[in-house]
């Protein structure tokens, strides 16, 4: 089922524009990646999304409806910008942000104590957040985001300022909820990041569409003809090889254009060489971007 | 549960259990209280110092000035020199001196002599040196009752009448000021204290980005509406602590100004249009806030923008010497009508005199047509502002944004 589709969005600031002609959806138990660098357009696109600014023309539809106020409980929304009411203690801004999606008091208090376990963070739930690290307030406002089961969840920059290890709870979380079929936009400038996560993207520079798709579809695409090896002992001159670039331990062997990874595999093999690891080269989101936009981003 | 009621419930409940607003409802009747104390002791202390008899010592070069030499807590003491007199002020037999000289009754002159430093002359101790010299002047001359109406001639009672000649059911009289006064005060204050809340409260959620939270649950018309609503009911309460505390304090206060608190009398209509230009008041300056807080980038400079707004309320206040003296100046109609200035200059109107039910009824109207204006456009500029961040908008790219939205 189709969660949100957007159809050839405009948004301008007066001569500078930050929207166009965008057009993609996102599908019930998936994640999008909409990245870009920084000013790129991903924080205008969101807030026309969740109807805090008109288009200039283009058409948006949530679960195939125009956005209206009753939708709007159906929506989990992480702002680039984390903040939350300082002198209030945790439970209490999550059920009083609940309670404004619609959530009854009891049963919010139940799921907040079910997420604050699972975040780590239940014995907290009485602090006031002006006491809270950073990243624990994070965590809240990501409790916030998913407290009422919302059918989309939209995070802008959801990592930024985590530390590793709540990052990888945050992920886990993000994964679980992509398996009970929620739909999820993750608008981050931290490509890499969203990588693992992601099961769509969406490319944007200067406000339009540089690369849309499945996210296996676009890396084998954008794959490179070479292995990346990590062997013990010298490899010497392999016939195939047009290339060796060394890389903190590993080497990247370039094929020449009829020889196949299988190829070099069994020809390592067959001079008895030790193989540690040995996988086909895939880009980076990243390499990806740079590839396609090339200087032509900020 | 109604999305407008939760938010309305988290701000009220918010503000009042904020020190500033604890302070602020608590503090203003401990405040009156003080002040009628410091008034009491320092009126006591000022008019009735131990009850000590004065001594003011007098060289007569006339030879006529010897009676009325007794005037109340003022013993009038002759001296037969200069020199005399001068010894009696060094040893502090008496206060002060004052030579008669043998041209009084030609030039009017009369020199004192203090050891005091002192800017005037105080007027109990000139009014107790006129009338030895008045009775003085005039004995023998006209019969002593007639010297003291000479003296005090005049006991004003000012009645005041209907357009059909009976005697009007609300009297003139100074003391009628000080309700109006008193409550156009703290209206102003709490108008002040209101408004500095709600900016602080958008600030803190405008660089938070809350508001974007907020946004994604609710509407822009719920959350002003309910701001807005918070807002006034925190006002009301605050009001009302203030209205349960004034019985012990004009109780407390009749004690201290004796018959003159007394004579106090609320105008009929004070009560009614109190509660309409208070509620008026303080939506208008809620629209205004919520205005000002969309606009700025901070808290901070959302306040200064506010207070150039609560500038123009305090200005009646200003005026109030004035407008007792000169109370049909076309001046105060126009503060009346103006809707800045109309809830404070209306109530301070109703103590001193009657206002025509036209200008009422015109000040109501531009306060409330004022109220729905300002929300209509506030909720424009809170619409598109409260997302926007950094650099404050310049008043053509507000007028621009408020043509487009």
């Amino acid at each position: 089922m189709t969660a949100v589709s957007v159809n050839h969005l405009y948004k301008s600031y007066g001569s500078k524009i930050a929207v166009k002609d965008l057009t993609f959806s996102i599908d019930t138990g998936e994640i999008l990646g909409l990245i870009g660098p920084n000013g790129a357009g991903k924080s205008s696109t969101l807030k026309i999304i969740l109807d805090f600014m008109k288009p200039d023309s283009g058409e948006v539809k949530v679960f195939d409806l125009q956005m209206n106020e009753a939708s709007k409980n159906q929506i989990g929304y992480l702002p680039e910008e984390k903040g939350l009411y300082k002198n209030l203690a945790a439970i209490d801004v999550i059920l009083y942000l609940a309670s404004l999606k619609g959530m009854d008091n009891a049963l919010a208090e139940k799921k907040a104590d079910v997420l604050l376990q699972q975040t780590g963070m239940l014995e907290s739930k009485k602090m006031k957040i002006k006491h809270m690290s950073r990243g624990m307030g994070q965590i809240i406002q990501f409790i916030v985001t998913i407290i009422h089961d919302p059918k989309l969840i939209i995070l802008d920059e959801p990592f930024s300022g985590l530390d590793p290890v709540n990052t990888e709870i945050m992920k886990n979380i993000l994964g679980n909820l992509r398996d009970e079929g929620k739909a999820i936009i993750l608008s981050t400038h931290q490509m890499n990041e969203v990588e693992e996560l992601c099961d769509r993207i969406l490319m944007i520079n200067y406000g339009s569409e540089v690369l849309y798709g499945d996210l296996k579809d676009i890396k084998s695409r954008f794959r490179k003809h070479s292995v990346q090896v990590n062997v013990e002992g010298e490899i010497g001159d392999l016939p195939g090889v047009i290339d060796k670039k060394f890389n903190k331990g590993s080497v990247e062997l370039v094929l020449a254009q009829d020889t196949t990874p299988q190829t070099i595999l069994d020809r390592l093999r067959h001079r008895g060489i030790t193989i540690n690891r040995f996988e086909v080269t895939t880009p980076s989101l990243n390499e990806i971007f740079l590839a396609i936009a090339g200087g032509d981003h900020e | 549960m109604n999305k407008t009621y939760l938010i309305f419930k988290h701000e009220f409940l918010h503000k009042i259990k904020s020190v500033s607003f604890i302070i602020m409802t608590l503090i203003m009747p401990v405040l009156a209280l003080l002040s009628i104390g410091i008034f009491k002791l320092v009126t006591t202390l000022v008019e009735h110092p131990a009850e000590e008899i004065k001594a003011i010592g007098y060289v007569d070069e006339i030879g006529t000035f010897d009676d009325y030499t007794d005037q109340g807590l003022t013993k009038l003491v002759p001296f037969a020199s200069r020199e005399d007199a001068n010894r009696a002020l060094i040893r502090r037999d008496v206060a002060e001196y004052i030579i008669i000289p043998s041209d009084y009754t030609s030039s009017g002159r009369i020199q004192r002599y203090t050891l005091e430093r002192e800017l005037v002359t105080p007027p109990t101790t000139t009014a107790v040196i006129k009338n030895f010299l008045t009775g003085n002047l005039l004995k023998d001359k006209v019969p002593p009752d007639i010297v003291t109406l000479i003296v005090s001639p005049l006991n004003l009672e000012v009645t005041r009448l209907t357009e059909k000649g009976e005697i009007a059911r609300e009297q003139s009289n100074i003391g009628n000021i000080i309700i109006p006064g008193v409550f156009s005060l703290l209206l102003a204050l709490a108008l002040m204290f209101g408004a500095t809340s709600l900016i602080n409260g958008l600030g803190e959620e405008k660089e938070s980005r809350l508001i974007e939270v907020l946004f994604s649950s609710v509407s822009v018309r719920q959350l002003l509406i309910s701001k807005v609503l918070a807002l006034g009911t925190t006002g009301l309460l605050q009001v009302l602590v203030w209205l349960i505390s004034a019985p012990l304090l004009l109780s407390l206060a009749s004690s201290a100004f004796g018959g003159f608190m007394s004579e106090i009398q609320i105008p009929g209509n004070f009560l009614v249009l109190g509660i309409i230009y208070f509620i008026l008041g303080y939506l208008l300056f809620a629209v205004i806030s919520i205005g000002a807080g969309a606009i700025s980038s901070n808290a901070t400079e959302g306040n200064q923008l506010a207070m150039l707004c609560m500038f123009g309320c305090f200005v009646p206040l200003w005026f109030v010497g004035l407008y007792i003296n000169f109370p049909n100046s076309p001046i105060w109609v126009v503060l009346t009508i103006f809707p800045i200035t109309a809830p404070i200059q209306t109530m301070l109107r109703l103590g001193v005199s009657d206002i025509p039910l036209w200008q009422l009824m015109a000040s109501i109207g531009v306060l409330g047509f004022s109220v729905i204006g300002g929300l209509f456009l506030s909720s424009k500029i809170f619409r598109v502002y409260m997302l926007m961040y950094g650099k404050r908008p310049g008043f053509r790219d507000i007028i621009n944004s408020l043509k487009n939205a």
